[in-house]
């Protein structure tokens, strides 16, 4: 144990307290004493502290986007430490107070970063009964923790609470770190986690704590931070993609009181003491453009543009066998293509953030999902040395991969450091659709070879699309924000997609990717980067499609081809629930006993596994001929995720995404012309609304307490629109080939056939 | 000329100076008064983050001029309900755990809850009519209609 207290600590390295209009961690940490912790990945100090009063703060390197984390993460801690869940405080995704477990990414919340902090309660929990020992003089085998006091399993007198071995100290002691930061980090020490019927509340659904805050309106999110002297800025954005300003008239706003311009080489912005007068300035400022020509190719041509675009690279990510030779020795060839739209984040608030950089530091308040690389990309931009910047995380809107909440934190602090002042930047709604990074469209083709029995010998699935990471999904460097672009900045885009994940035994098989050169370089309002399941709805799209479509070339039941072609059991057994949960009625599709109905009935399936998440998806559609309108009427959802935390959550995640995944089915594609994107509002980027017509959803979780637990924040929504696709053709013996599904272009195709 | 305005706010009477008349409210719930609860999702009165009470009805406080609101009650979020006495609508939100970022909530509360005081026990169809003018970015929708139904079999 310590010989420096906590409070001491705080004391022999500088008050941490900032903000005093920051009511919610930062003002607690100040309350109940709770120090920095040592953030150093290599000791237990940096992830689980015991305070004096015997509560536990576990330090979550990541954030908490509205998917029940904070919740999940005190009951991991809990179970392993011995307390209840409500003694677990999580700090969480403060740059200052945790380490870097690389923000929200990849649903992997509970998978990497929850399993690190379970080892190291888990590990907190062995010292302190070595320490119990001691103090009650007793074999650590002998003693038990209930609720957090060590006792005598033989003698109830003899007992010692965790406030009295270690309250407000540390621990001092080495993990063992992997040397990586970010997602790829992983602690693990001498503990062994507890075996599934040891468990008390993990399993168990306590309610979401984050969400009394919510419902009353009393938790402070990150557009509600007021700082002392601090100014409202707007952005100011070319009407054409590509300009940058060349000529500013400060007249123009000088009737709006303290209303002025900030012009740092092409980045331009309005600031006011005022909220409302900043967003008077924006509107009225008078700005001279240079010219700029995008010759965009309109979001109508975007596929044909896709198709004939010249590959930057090609890779092959997976093969097996000899596709070439394959595809030769088959009877009968198969072919499909399938196309996505461009998408936007389009997060329900367009971004906020507040930045103060004095004397040589930054603070950012923001709800970037990364905070923790947002500190290192402002860095970066302002020169500034990596610990001399630290990111506040704070709930905000939901972010759902990369949107633009790192680029208006990054602009609050460029607007910050030239004015001196704290600068809170707020999106205004065109610039939440039209300038945020875009999730890429795609055209995904796939081919298969058949021999003379029905057999798949010779599989190729193959997208075409603009790299995924035009900028970085960290925003950890000035390339990956719009400030940094127009700062001038060396662009540092990446070329990557992906392939559909390997579940099918083929025999001969060849998956992956071609990417075309983006539409724009600098500071284009279509960079591309990750979006919610950064490439699930537009690959599974295309690639379950088709899997459908060649069990219907070969008179197979849809469930029936996938299982002949599945070998793992999670797989088997995703696909094998979802049917029978639905009461699914073996048969290939499509349906012919409905030629004549103006409405006709279906249902689809669709499969994924992605990580160690197993997801069978069966849709249920009603196809209105005269309209094109497609109802969802049902969908069933099998969901193993192995180890499962909160099942109310867990459904309520699964519940909640697929209704986003409907959205983007049937609304969502990112419309533009020659010049620049013309979706900047509600209307000209279309969404699901309450009055769609929902689907019954049924969720059936697939237990697995054996099994590590995976993610599940977005797993289930890329199975969408090809199970809706699927249950279409099933239903009406049409293929729809292009998402969204609009009635329009359903009712095209419905005629055409 | 900076004017002077005297609103009626969750019961309490708040004067604010404002440059602008015809700014919207929610500046002033915001930035004038920190109320935090009216958020800005569009501007445009399309998405109804923004949403507060007045005079009992739904309106899009990003589109109502500051000065078209003096004598009138202004109710927010915070003048619903509290954990203590909630509103029927925030217990059913509770007992559905509807809402994820919940960046939204505000709008969707405000709205099921003048429903419910004008219809105690709306129809399907009115509930997502009611619900229809809303954005939601989670796909908390269903959850949504669900917890109205129950606030209203509560009531």
């Amino acid at each position: 144990m310590s010989k420096l207290t906590r409070r001491a600590f705080i004391s022999s390295t500088g008050a941490l307290v900032v903000a005093l209009a920051v009511k919610t961690d930062v003002a607690h940490a100040a309350a109940d004493g709770a120090a920095k912790p040592a953030l150093k990945p290599d000791l237990l100090d940096s992830y689980i502290a015991i305070e004096k009063d015997g509560t536990v703060t576990a330090y979550y390197g990541k954030i908490d986007g509205g998917q029940g984390l904070e919740t999940a993460i005190a009951q991991m801690v809990a179970d392993e430490i011995d307390v209840s869940p409500q003694s677990v405080h999580v700090v969480m995704g403060d740059t200052a107070r945790t380490v870097n477990m690389g923000g929200a990414s990849a649903a992997t919340g509970i998978s990497r970063a929850g399993m690190n902090l379970r080892r190291m309660a888990a590990d907190a929990r062995r010292l302190m009964l070595d320490m119990a020992a001691k103090t009650l003089d007793v074999p650590a085998e002998r003693l038990a923790v209930t609720d957090g006091v060590v006792h005598d399993k033989t003698d109830a007198s003899k007992r010692v609470s965790y406030a009295a071995l270690i309250g407000g100290g540390r621990f001092d002691a080495p993990v063992n770190w992997n040397g990586q930061l970010g997602l790829g980090l992983a602690v693990t020490a001498q503990a062994k986690v507890k075996e599934p019927k040891a468990f008390n509340v993990i399993g168990k659904s306590p309610p979401r704590r984050d969400l009394p805050g919510k419902v009353f309106g009393t938790l402070q999110m990150a557009p509600d931070v007021r700082l002392p002297g601090m100014l409202h800025a707007r952005m100011i954005r070319p009407p054409v993609a590509g300009a940058v300003p060349v000529k500013v008239d400060e007249d123009s706003i000088k009737g709006i009181p303290g209303a002025k311009a900030v012009w740092i080489k092409d980045l331009l912005a309005v600031v006011a003491e005022k909220e409302w007068n900043a967003v008077r300035a924006a509107r009225n400022l008078k700005v001279t453009w240079t010219d700029s020509h995008p010759n965009f190719p309109g979001h109508d041509e975007l596929h044909e543009h896709i198709r004939k675009a010249p590959i930057v690279k090609r890779h092959i990510q997976m093969e097996n066998g000899n596709f070439d030779e394959g595809i030769k020795q088959a009877v009968r060839v198969i072919e499909g293509d399938y196309e996505f739209p461009t998408h936007s984040h389009s997060s329900t608030g367009p971004a906020c953030a507040v930045a103060d950089v004095r004397d040589g530091e930054c603070t950012l308040y923001t709800s970037t999902q990364k905070p923790h690389y947002a500190a290192e990309g402002v860095a970066e931009l302002l020169g500034l040395p990596r610990d001399k910047v630290r990111a506040v995380w704070m709930f905000g809107t939901g972010s759902y991969g990369r949107n633009d909440q790192g680029d208006a934190t990054a602009d609050a602090a460029v607007l910050s450091k030239h004015l001196g002042r704290p600068v809170r930047v707020q999106y205004m709604r065109h610039e939440g659709i039209a300038w945020d990074p875009k999730g890429t469209a795609s055209v995904n083709r796939s081919k298969a070879g058949l021999d003379a029995s029905g057999k798949v010998i010779a599989y190729e699935n193959i997208s075409k699309a603009f790299s995924r990471l035009d900028v970085g999904t960290n925003e950890g460097r000035a390339a990956d924000v719009l400030a940094g672009h127009l700062l001038g900045f060396p662009l540092k885009p990446d070329q990557s997609f992906e392939i559909p994940v390997a579940s099918y035994t083929f025999d001969h098989q060849r998956r992956g990717w071609e990417t075309i050169p983006p539409l724009m370089d600098r500071a284009s309002p279509m960079r591309t980067t990750h979006l919610r399941d950064p490439y699930g709805p537009p690959i599974l799209f295309g690639s379950e499609s088709f899997v459908d479509e060649i069990a219907a070339a070969t008179d197979t039941d849809p469930v029936e081809f996938r299982l002949r072609y599945l070998t793992h059991p999670r797989d088997r057994d995703a696909v094998r629930i979802a049917a029978e949960r639905y009461g699914w009625d073996k048969r290939p599709s499509p349906r012919t006993d409905q030629k004549d109905k103006a409405v006709a009935v279906g249902r689809g399936i669709a499969f994924r596994r992605h990580f160690t998440t197993f997801i069978g998806l069966v849709a249920e559609v009603r196809v209105h001929r005269k309209t094109g309108v497609i109802e969802p009427v049902r969908y069933v959802c099998a969901h193993d995720v192995g180890l499962i935390i909160n099942p109310d959550t867990l459904r309520h995640v699964i519940d909640r995404q697929l209704v986003y995944g409907t959205s983007r089915t049937f609304f969502e594609e990112l419309r533009f012309d020659r010049n620049m994107v013309t979706s900047v509002d509600w209307e000209t980027y279309p969404v699901l609304h309450a009055d769609f017509p929902l689907p019954q959803i049924d969720i059936e979780l697939i237990e697995r307490p054996e099994e590590a637990p995976s993610g599940a924040a977005e797993m289930a929504l890329g199975l969408v629109p090809a199970a809706i696709g699927n249950a279409v053709f099933d239903a009406t013996g049409v293929r729809l080939r292009r998402v969204p599904f609009t009635p329009a272009r359903v009712k095209e195709v419905l005629d055409r056939a | 000329m900076a004017q002077r305005f005297t609103l009626d706010i969750d019961g309490k009477s708040r004067t604010i100076e404002v440059d602008d008349p015809d700014m919207p409210l929610l500046y002033a719930l915001r930035d004038d008064l920190g109320l935090n609860n009216p958020r800005f999702g569009c501007g445009l009165g399309q998405c109804g983050a923004c949403t507060v009470h007045i005079d009992g009805r739904v309106a899009r406080s990003c589109v109502t001029p500051v000065s078209s609101v003096e004598d009138r009650k202004i109710t927010t979020l915070a003048g619903l309900g509290t954990p203590e006495n909630p509103h029927p609508i925030q217990t059913a939100w509770l007992e559905e755990q509807v809402s994820q970022c919940a960046y939204c909530i505000n709008g969707w509360i405000m709205t099921a809850a003048a429903l419910l005081a004008e219809k105690p026990h709306p129809t399907d169809k009115e509930i997502k009519d009611a619900l229809s003018t809303l954005i939601c970015r989670c796909g908390t929708h269903g959850a949504a209609i669900r917890a109205v139904k129950r606030a209203a079999q509560a009531v």
